[in-house]
């Protein structure tokens, strides 16, 4: 009981739907006719069952997933584009050998404040983020309710930025921070899309030093300003560009009514 | 980037890790080079151009099933039978749960038994259900190979698990 010899590769590729159609016709007649290569190809389909329903195939073991996760979340910050971190840690180490937390945080604001004047905008909101993200201090209120968000600023900026909820588009609402950007305190609302962070920094506007609407890229993170009501707003994060604009115009769209 | 990468590859986990599981032939092993295949794939991302997702991937399961193969031992089986998928008691009777976790340890063990590259071949084919080309691309031989793995895979595995006449 053993199929024809030169027929044995067309019964695996009529099992495996690798035929062409001719081919297809050409042996679905022989088996018509040829009782030993009708009973091959039974024997194809029963083995393809028991491996198909027998529950061969494995199944990844419980918290496989969650160890991938976290692995991969470890390489990300690693890999995370490594200048606007080591301008953090290259303006803060120098002092951080000196001593205490105080002189730590006092040589910071100094830092901040003298290498103003020297940098873009751009790559200090870089680093504001990266910080945001890498030292645990993401948020000083966190919440999704923007009703708690919002009157938490009023007490804390001379300003009232548009705390919005989000999360019906893909940007739930993570909380809100209190960051500085050119020597002044602004608001930082923090939103997440997926596993990213966007920070969305709002001030008011002061000059017409700052660019009206730019969007740009620095060190691997989108940057994009607009300005709307008296407000700067700047997100970032290393979401792509696209989501950084649905957001700003989800933003527009509704903090203009 | 993280989450594009998520989002592609993710979806693939029971089929990287069952492949790997059917390569190393080793429960513990297989974990870990599947956490390694996904970290190698995560740092040649920007390597895959488009393409389908789950072939990309095995391709990194199989190099590092391989890796991990050649740094143990020389492809003996060690691994001892399974408590395999606990009995549904809403769907089963203890009989019959006992009836097929007893044929579904009877399939894996001869599917292990098969000598390399024809368990390869058979567990792309008939498990991940990869094409003639996929797996040609993905092993790195002709179609045609390819085709006379498997028909000599699926004798093999039909001589085991046929009841002698």
């Amino acid at each position: 009981m053993s199929a024809c010899s030169d027929k044995e590769a067309l019964l695996h590729g009529l099992l495996d739907g690798e035929l062409d159609a001719a081919n297809v016709l050409a042996c679905e007649a022989h088996l018509r006719e040829c009782a030993d290569c009708a009973a091959e190809f039974e024997r194809l389909l029963m083995l393809r069952g028991r491996l198909r329903s027998g529950g061969a195939r494995y199944v990844a073991p419980e918290g496989l997933r969650s160890r991938i996760v976290a692995k991969l979340a470890a390489e990300t910050v690693d890999a995370r584009p490594k200048s606007a971190a080591r301008r953090i840690r290259r303006g803060v180490l120098p002092w951080a050998f000196g001593g205490s937390m105080a002189a730590v945080a006092a040589a910071l604001a100094f830092v901040v404040v003298i290498r103003l004047p020297m940098q873009g905008i751009a790559e200090e909101l870089v680093a504001d983020h990266v910080r945001s993200t890498l030292v645990t201090h993401l948020t000083d209120v966190e919440t999704s309710d923007r009703h708690v968000v919002k009157p938490w600023f009023a007490g804390k900026v001379d300003f009232a930025p548009p705390v919005l909820e989000l999360s019906d588009i893909g940007f739930p609402l993570v909380g809100g921070r209190l960051d500085y950007v050119r020597g002044r305190t602004v608001a930082a609302i923090v939103y997440r899309r997926r596993q990213h962070i966007i920070n969305v920094f709002v001030w008011p506007v002061s000059g017409v030093t700052e660019p009206m609407a730019a969007s740009l890229r620095r060190d691997g993170y989108n940057l994009t300003g607009w300005r709307r009501g008296g407000l700067q707003f700047w997100a970032v994060s290393d979401v792509d560009a696209g989501d950084l604009q649905q957001l700003k115009q989800a933003l527009i769209a509704r903090t203009a009514d | 980037m993280a989450s594009r990468f998520e989002e592609l590859f993710l979806p693939h986990l029971d089929a990287a890790y069952s492949l790997a599981r059917y390569l190393a032939r080793d429960a513990v092993a297989a974990d870990d080079i599947v956490q390694e295949s996904y970290l190698r794939a995560f740092r040649s991302f920007a390597s895959y151009r488009g393409g389908d997702a789950k072939s990309w991937l095995l391709a990194i399961v199989r190099n590092c099933s391989f890796d991990w193969s050649k740094s143990h031992r020389a492809g003996v089986d060690t691994e001892l039978p399974e408590p395999d998928a606990l009995p549904d008691p809403a769907q089963d009777n203890p009989e019959s749960a006992a009836l097929r976790a007893s044929e579904s340890q009877r399939v894996r063990s001869s599917i292990k038994r098969l000598p390399e590259p024809f368990r390869e071949t058979l567990v792309l084919r008939e498990l991940e259900e990869l094409s003639y080309k996929e797996i040609a691309q993905l092993t790195g031989v002709p179609v045609g190979t390819v085709m006379s793995r498997l028909a000599r895979a699926r004798q093999m595995l039909m001589k085991e698990l046929e009841p002698p006449q």
